[in-house]
């Protein structure tokens, strides 16, 4: 004879289970996700408050605000997935103003059918990061759509920092003269995730460079507090960044193609696919705009952090009317390395 | 990178440069033609005209598979991927070049057309047999670097006995268009395109061997140097040529002695053989009806000839008016030429088929040379520290 258990609820099977309508239907699937999974990773002050919402005191000062929306695709990839990435991209984007980044709230969005133990993968690695990074996800959300109406899971993200007194770091800050530099190699996640994609798996070592940034951007600012532009340049590239940032300044740009830093494996990747490497992604890398008189001392501020001991300075900022970005390629021509038009597409032959 | 960066050494290169300029003669011009795509897109990507001197120029062809694809051929593209259940496969190159009434494969997709982008013809058969209920045809283009997959992809389809799949085939070839451009209007006649010599490709020599262009050679009194895609083959290919100009001599040769023989992949050339024969004509974009320039699928494999499956017919569409791409693909006009480049005619929103690849030579200037065009601020080399 059965015998009723008051209060018992049968653990969430994240081995053999799947996401269902149940998980973002508000009753006590959802609330059980939730406790078993979200809450026991995410653990932290706020979250245990239960509350719809984070309350935390705030200091005078400037404070950023950040959101990146994470749709990735293969979910998992040498390196890193998309937990990690969608705290690392936001707590980038935060930093990039040379804040420091404080809490960050999570959005998932869960397509039925997804894999619970993935999710239980993903959720945990996300945990990791913001654990690591020291930035709380403070609240969240979670919603789950029709089966064929997502791709597994997408994962939005929202930051906010406070900006040490005297840091004014903004795009439209650079000014002629001034140095322009990278902190590592270029194009490392790109080439890591098309090395997965559908229809063309090919073998390399190449992993995401996907980090947060903030212990590196820290450094930067307190050996020059007065860095006029920082940007991660994530999709489309340093070539599309340094586009921004020169037309958001007003200026234009001279780099020269043999001091951009770019792995071997990078490199022979986008080679055989037809691609640009000053195209191709990056999640754990940044590109600062100094004045030249500061260019060394930033330099040498990077190069003493781990995540910047490939940093090089790149190129200058100079007066044109046009902001077009040109390069000297190695070559010993002249070119413009333009943005980037629609997706990066390989070519016939 | 080992065996490539070997190719983009800029010491070799500015050697090469005063080489060229030391034997390009004051008197005269050197006007060279490069056939293929895939040298204007090195020349614009390594700034290679900067380095030669002004009575050296470059002219682009019409080598570029996506470019001289003519809308109609698109159009029957897009019309097979609206059919219900009909998974269609391309290569990337192809999904924005415009069709008519302002579509592209790329805005049919959006629309619900089943449509995969494959970097392999492989590809395009392991599609079909993942998908046996469905039909899955392979929009085939390119030059004759491209075809020897397209028969393989063929013959293996055939051996595997799939009845789902066929290939819509679009392969053109490179002499017929040379020859093409060799007999135009504005080369023999009205002189408006001074032509002295040609690169031509090394891809497609790998696979048809550099004998093809003796002819142009003994026949038009031209000569051809085949060269690979690096800057430096580029550079050295320009100097074998202005050699020949300086001595007199028109002959074929071979800079790409890495990989191309007279006699070319006889392998390749025996499949392509077996699986294709000549149309009597194929229309271009910018070159017009050409005959014999094109390769259609033999009556032996019609059942994986998407023509015959699905009874295509082809209607011919003409360019956009304002567009010049046809003359750009003669080497007639230059892309700054055109009213609507740079202006309604980008990259974002081409309007000719030259603005759609990188390999085009439209997208290539505007992309790596388009600076030239206007008064730019004189930047000094990037002053970097070491």
């Amino acid at each position: 004879m059965s015998e009723v258990r008051n209060d018992y609820i049968r653990p969430v099977d994240f081995r053999h289970g799947r996401v269902d309508m149940t998980h973002g239907g508000g009753g006590r699937a959802m609330a059980q996700l939730i406790d078993e999974l979200f809450l026991r990773a995410f653990d932290n002050e706020w979250l245990r408050q239960a509350n719809d919402q984070a309350a935390f005191a705030v200091c005078a000062g400037r404070m950023v605000m950040a959101t990146d929306s994470h749709v990735v695709s293969p979910l998992f990839f040498p390196g890193g997935d998309i937990g990690c990435l969608s705290v690392h991209g936001t707590i980038n984007d935060v930093a990039m103003s040379g804040a420091v980044p404080l809490y960050l709230s999570a959005g998932f969005i869960l397509e039925e059918g997804f894999p619970l133990i993935d999710l239980k993968r993903v959720v945990e690695s996300m945990a990791a990061a913001a654990r690591e990074a020291g930035v709380p996800v403070v609240t969240g959300d979670t919603k789950v759509v029709e089966k064929g109406k997502g791709d597994g899971v997408f994962i939005t993200t929202t930051g906010i920092g406070m900006v040490p007194e005297g840091v004014a770091i903004s795009g439209n800050a650079a000014k002629p003269g001034d140095r322009i530099l990278v902190s590592g190699t270029m194009g490392d996640h790109g080439v890591a995730i098309m090395s997965l994609r559908e229809n063309l798996t090919f073998e390399t070592t190449i992993r995401s460079d996907t980090a947060a940034l903030h212990g590196l951007v820290a450094a930067m600012v307190e050996a020059v507090p007065r860095i006029h532009c920082l940007r991660d340049p994530t999709r489309g590239g340093l070539a599309t960044t340094l586009n921004e940032l020169a037309s958001q300044s007003g200026c234009g740009m001279v780099i020269a193609e043999r001091r951009i830093p770019v792995n071997g494996q990078v490199n022979a990747a986008c080679e055989f696919l037809g691609l640009d490497p000053l195209y191709v992604a990056n999640e754990g890398k940044l590109v600062a705009i100094c004045a030249a008189d500061d260019a060394d001392a930033l330099l040498a501020a990077m190069r003493a952090h781990p995540q910047g001991k490939d940093a090089a300075i790149i190129g200058e900022v100079i007066a044109d009317p046009h902001h077009f970005v040109q390069m000297d390629t190695s070559f010993g021509g002249r070119r413009v390395v333009d943005w980037l038009t629609g997706e990066q597409l390989p070519r016939i032959c | 990178m080992k065996y490539i960066d070997e190719f983009r050494d800029g010491e070799l290169a500015r050697t090469l440069a005063s080489a060229i300029a030391r034997e390009a003669r004051s008197g005269r011009s050197y006007n060279l033609m490069e056939f293929c795509g895939g040298h204007t897109h090195a020349i614009s990507r390594y700034g290679l005209s900067d380095l030669l001197p002004p009575n050296v120029n470059m002219i682009h062809g019409p080598g570029c598979p996506v470019c001289v694809l003519p809308i109609g051929r698109i159009d029957n593209a897009i019309a097979l991927a609206a059919r219900p259940d009909l998974i269609l496969c391309t290569y990337a190159d192809t999904m924005r070049v415009p069709a008519s009434k302002g579509t592209s494969l790329l805005k049919a997709k959006a629309r619900g057309a089943d449509i995969r982008m494959i970097y392999s013809s492989a590809d395009a058969v392991r599609i079909a047999q993942e998908n046996p209920g469905r039909d899955v045809v392979f929009f085939a283009i390119g030059f004759e670097t491209t075809t020897p997959p397209t028969a393989v992809a063929i013959t293996r389809a055939m051996a595997q006995e799939l009845t789902n799949f066929s290939v819509f085939c679009n392969h053109v070839l490179t002499p017929a268009a040379i020859s093409n451009i060799l007999e135009s209007k504005e080369v023999r006649e009205l002189g408006t395109v001074p032509l002295d010599g040609f690169i031509g490709p090394a891809h497609v020599s790998t696979i048809i061997g550099s004998q093809p262009y003796e002819y142009f050679a003994e026949e038009y009194g031209r000569p051809v140097v085949i060269a690979g895609f690096e800057p430096l083959d580029v550079m050295q290919a320009i100097l074998m040529l202005v050699r020949q100009l300086n001595e007199g001599r028109a002959v074929v040769e071979n800079e790409f002695t890495r990989a191309v023989t007279r006699e070319g992949n006889t392998k390749a050339k025996a499949l392509v053989a077996e699986v294709f024969e000549l149309r009597r004509s194929f229309e271009w974009r910018g070159l017009g009806e050409v005959p014999y320039s094109a390769l259609r699928i033999k009556a032996k494999y019609a059942a994986f000839d998407a023509e015959a499956r699905y009874g295509i017919t082809y209607i011919s569409v003409p360019d956009n008016k304002a567009c010049e791409c046809g003359a750009i693909l003669r080497g007639v006009k230059k892309p700054a030429d055109c009213k609507v480049f740079g202006t309604v005619c980008t990259p974002e929103n081409p309007i000719g088929s030259c603005m759609v690849s990188s390999e085009g030579a439209c997208a290539a200037h505007y992309t790596y040379g388009r600076f030239k065009d206007v008064q730019v601020v004189a930047a000094p080399p990037a002053t970097v520290a070491a």
